[in-house]
């Protein structure tokens, strides 16, 4: 309301001094919504190219041998088993499992790197006093891999990453046992992973 | 701002025709990270994916499509042989023009018939991998015999979420035909520092 006073008073007003000059129109063509839009295509196709890059990681699986006599013998001392439980645990232990499971600990996705590199140094020390050559001082050091039924796909190819990371030369997935299973429930239920 | 526009159009113009859109994909993965620097290339292969309600799907790719699309045909000549599916000529051409499929062999027909932009639509049950009936192995021995002298991949392609026993069913699958190397499809990720693989030499970071 109060605009279309001014205007009629305004109009009424100017009419007085005479003709209007005609106004010079600017060539130039405002940009700014096309630059705009521009950026935007940029931001989303720079996105686009670099998730559709994935990677291949290599897996060689042993073959499932028949015969005891060609199963690999490992050593006690070198010997580091991973368990993978569910809601993302995972629980490791050292050589043999003892009868009592006493050696059965638990970690984290985060602190199983500290425990790999600790064995591995400690195998390769113990390779070192048995007088390995230099380049296969790690040679005892293997890593055994157990995955349980409720772990999932990416607890299984984290921890594959890790030997890769690792440069852990020796390691196999292999099923879990079933005593194994029972020492990750009862930790499981003592922590109250769900 | 005229010079930096005009950069701005071209970097544009650069992501637009590098840009190499994905087909759309039958299931939604999110793969897992790895350190693998190894990138994924067009190869003859066999490629098994699965989803997290362990959902697996089959899908065989040649790297030359125009001189070895008859292999995708051998392919499906094959199962239809082994299991005494039935399939018409329609039907097996339908999967060469297609080769992905995620149902047990009692689907696979009823599959083959519907048209290729409507199987994508399909709610399909994933191929079952269980250990008394892992149809996914003849699946994969066939892909073995109609790719009989080409280097096959066997790639797999799994979601962050699926559980542990459908990888293993997979893994079981491809033992069953005396293949033991895989390619797991993954996103890369950075090497930590100050780990072995960061410190080694360059010249062996592939391995």
């Amino acid at each position: 309301m109060a605009d279309i006073d001014v205007a009629g008073g305004d109009s009424g007003h100017k009419k007085g001094p005479g003709v209007k000059k005609a106004k010079k129109l600017s060539t130039r063509v405002d940009m700014t919504p096309m630059v705009d839009l521009g950026f935007l295509l940029i931001t989303f196709f720079i996105f686009t190219t670099t998730m559709s890059t994935p990677s291949m990681m290599k897996l060689y699986m042993p073959k499932d041998e028949k015969d005891p006599k060609d199963l690999t013998e490992v050593k006690e001392s070198g010997a580091l088993t991973i368990m993978l439980g569910k809601g993302n645990g995972i629980y490791y232990y050292e050589g043999q499992i003892k009868p009592d499971g006493s050696n059965f600990q638990s970690s984290t996705y985060h602190d199983i790197r500290d425990v790999i590199i600790k064995k591995k140094q400690d195998v390769m020390k113990l390779g070192r006093s048995l007088g390995y050559p230099k380049d296969t001082l790690d040679k005892d050091f293997v890593v055994v891999i157990k995955p349980n039924k409720e772990s999932t796909y990416k607890n299984a190819v984290d921890i594959l990453d890790e030997m890769t990371i690792n440069q852990v030369h020796r390691f196999a997935l292999v099923d879990i046992t079933d005593d194994e299973n029972m020492l990750i429930k009862a930790t499981e239920q003592r922590n109250g992973v769900k | 701002m005229t010079p930096f526009v005009d950069v701005a159009f071209l970097i544009l113009s650069f992501f637009m025709l590098a840009t190499k859109f994905k087909p759309p994909e039958p299931l939604t993965i999110t793969t897992p990270y790895s350190v693998s620097s190894d990138k994924l290339k067009e190869q003859d292969a066999v490629r098994v994916e699965f989803d997290s309600a362990g959902h697996i799907y089959f899908t065989a790719t040649v790297k030359n499509e125009t001189q070895d699309n008859g292999l995708k045909l051998e392919l499906i000549k094959q199962v239809n042989a082994n299991r005494n599916l039935g399939l018409t000529n329609a039907e097996m051409v339908s999967f060469q023009n297609y080769p992905t499929v995620g149902s047990p062999f009692n689907q696979i027909k009823s599959l083959l018939d519907l048209p290729r932009e409507q199987r994508d639509k399909v709610k399909q049950p994933g191929i079952p991998v269980d250990s008394t009936n892992n149809e996914l192995a003849t699946w994969i021995g066939a892909a073995k015999v109609a790719f009989q002298g080409h280097q096959v991949f066997y790639m797999i392609k799994g979601d962050n979420n699926a559980s542990y026993p459908t990888f293993k069913g997979v893994i079981e699958a491809l033992k069953k035909n005396d293949e033991y190397k895989y390619k797991l499809i993954t996103d890369p990720k950075a090497v930590p520092p100050g780990t072995d693989l960061y410190n080694k030499p360059q010249a062996g970071k592939s391995d």
